[in-house]
């Protein structure tokens, strides 16, 4: 069966927005992670700077996945690797 | 060939493109804008290098004005090292200070209209790769070979390497994590500020520097924190084991 460009950069489009759901995974993880800090900062409001510095390093590696999602979905998008 | 609006409109210009080529031994090689970029933060940095080492050479007892400034730097990153390094800190305040001013100078540069260089997947690669050699040559000088093996092998015993793979693609796996998560951060905000111009036309006028600070500066400074600490982490795991 022979498919045509224009099916082919449909099925690329609906790719890429089914590759951004990996975008829930991230966003539940980096708010769990601020939530517990926001409570850390509560219990001990002294170590406010090093409790911040933890949370930002950890969500910028639990953001990795998500950014994974991304770039599928700009690899199906700009770069086309389904075209023939 | 009608792609509808976002592959179609000319203005969303996010891409590298080639300057010019020429032929190195039969290959043909471009340069890009990614080149040109790097070139003008390398400027950047190389001016900013021989005015502090000026400043420097003749430092005076009480700093003023642009010596404050350099020395500031030069704490802040000793301190930052230092708290994560500990003992082995002073052999890595080079390194790892060249490269934190190097990737921020890079990711801040969206400010000033360039593309940024480290959305090119062609100079994070080298930097993770940078890290990967530091992390093994530091293994293979602080542990003996044995030592590294029975780790590769660790949950199971160092006769039966079944396990050996598993942590082989997981070594393998840091350089291109490192790498693709600093790309994938500053090619997220390069796309972003490029739809907001390009689609919204006139729209984007003012109100697009407030997400400027955003994607250009806060999220440029917390990646490259990150990739340093990431980097730093990984060396002194690989130095901690014998001290």
């Amino acid at each position: 069966m022979e498919f045509n460009e224009n099916f082919i950069l449909g099925c690329s489009a609906i790719g890429a927005g089914l590759a951004l759901i990996a975008g829930i995974g991230p966003g539940v993880g980096q708010g769990i992670a601020a939530g517990h800090a926001a409570a850390a900062v509560g219990r001990n409001p002294g170590a406010k700077s090093s409790i911040t510095t933890t949370m930002l390093l950890g969500q910028a590696v639990a953001e990795t996945t998500g950014l994974y999602g991304l770039l599928v979905a700009m690899l199906l998008l700009f770069v086309k690797p389904l075209l023939p | 060939m009608g792609h509808g609006i976002l592959l179609s409109a000319a203005d969303i210009d996010f891409m590298i493109h080639g300057v010019f080529k020429y032929s190195f031994f039969g290959h043909e090689v471009w340069i890009t804008t990614t080149h040109v970029c790097i070139l003008i933060v390398l400027l950047i940095l190389i001016g900013f290098a021989v005015a502090a080492n000026r400043c420097i050479a003749k430092a005076s007892e009480v700093p003023t004005g642009f010596q404050n400034a350099v020395e500031m730097i030069v704490e802040k990153l000793d301190g930052m090292i230092d708290g994560t390094m500990g003992k082995s800190a002073p052999k890595f305040y080079n390194y790892i200070g060249t490269v934190f001013i190097f990737i921020l100078v890079s990711n801040i540069s969206g400010l000033l209209g360039l593309r940024p260089p480290t959305a090119d997947y062609g100079v994070t690669l080298p930097l993770g790769l940078l890290t990967f050699t530091i992390v093994w040559f530091n293994k293979f000088k602080h542990n003996t070979p044995k030592a590294l093996w029975v780790d590769m092998c660790s949950p199971l015993p160092p006769w039966l390497p079944i396990w050996f793979p598993v942590s082989l693609i997981g070594e393998i796996a840091v350089p291109i994590s490192l790498s693709l998560r600093l790309f994938a951060n500053i090619l997220s905000g390069t796309v972003m500020m490029a739809l907001i111009y390009g689609l919204l036309g006139w729209i984007a006028t003012i109100w697009p520097a407030v997400l400027h600070v955003y994607f250009d500066l806060f999220s440029g400074a917390i990646q490259t924190y990150v990739f340093c600490m990431l980097t730093m982490t990984y060396i002194a795991s690989a130095i901690g084991d014998t001290e």
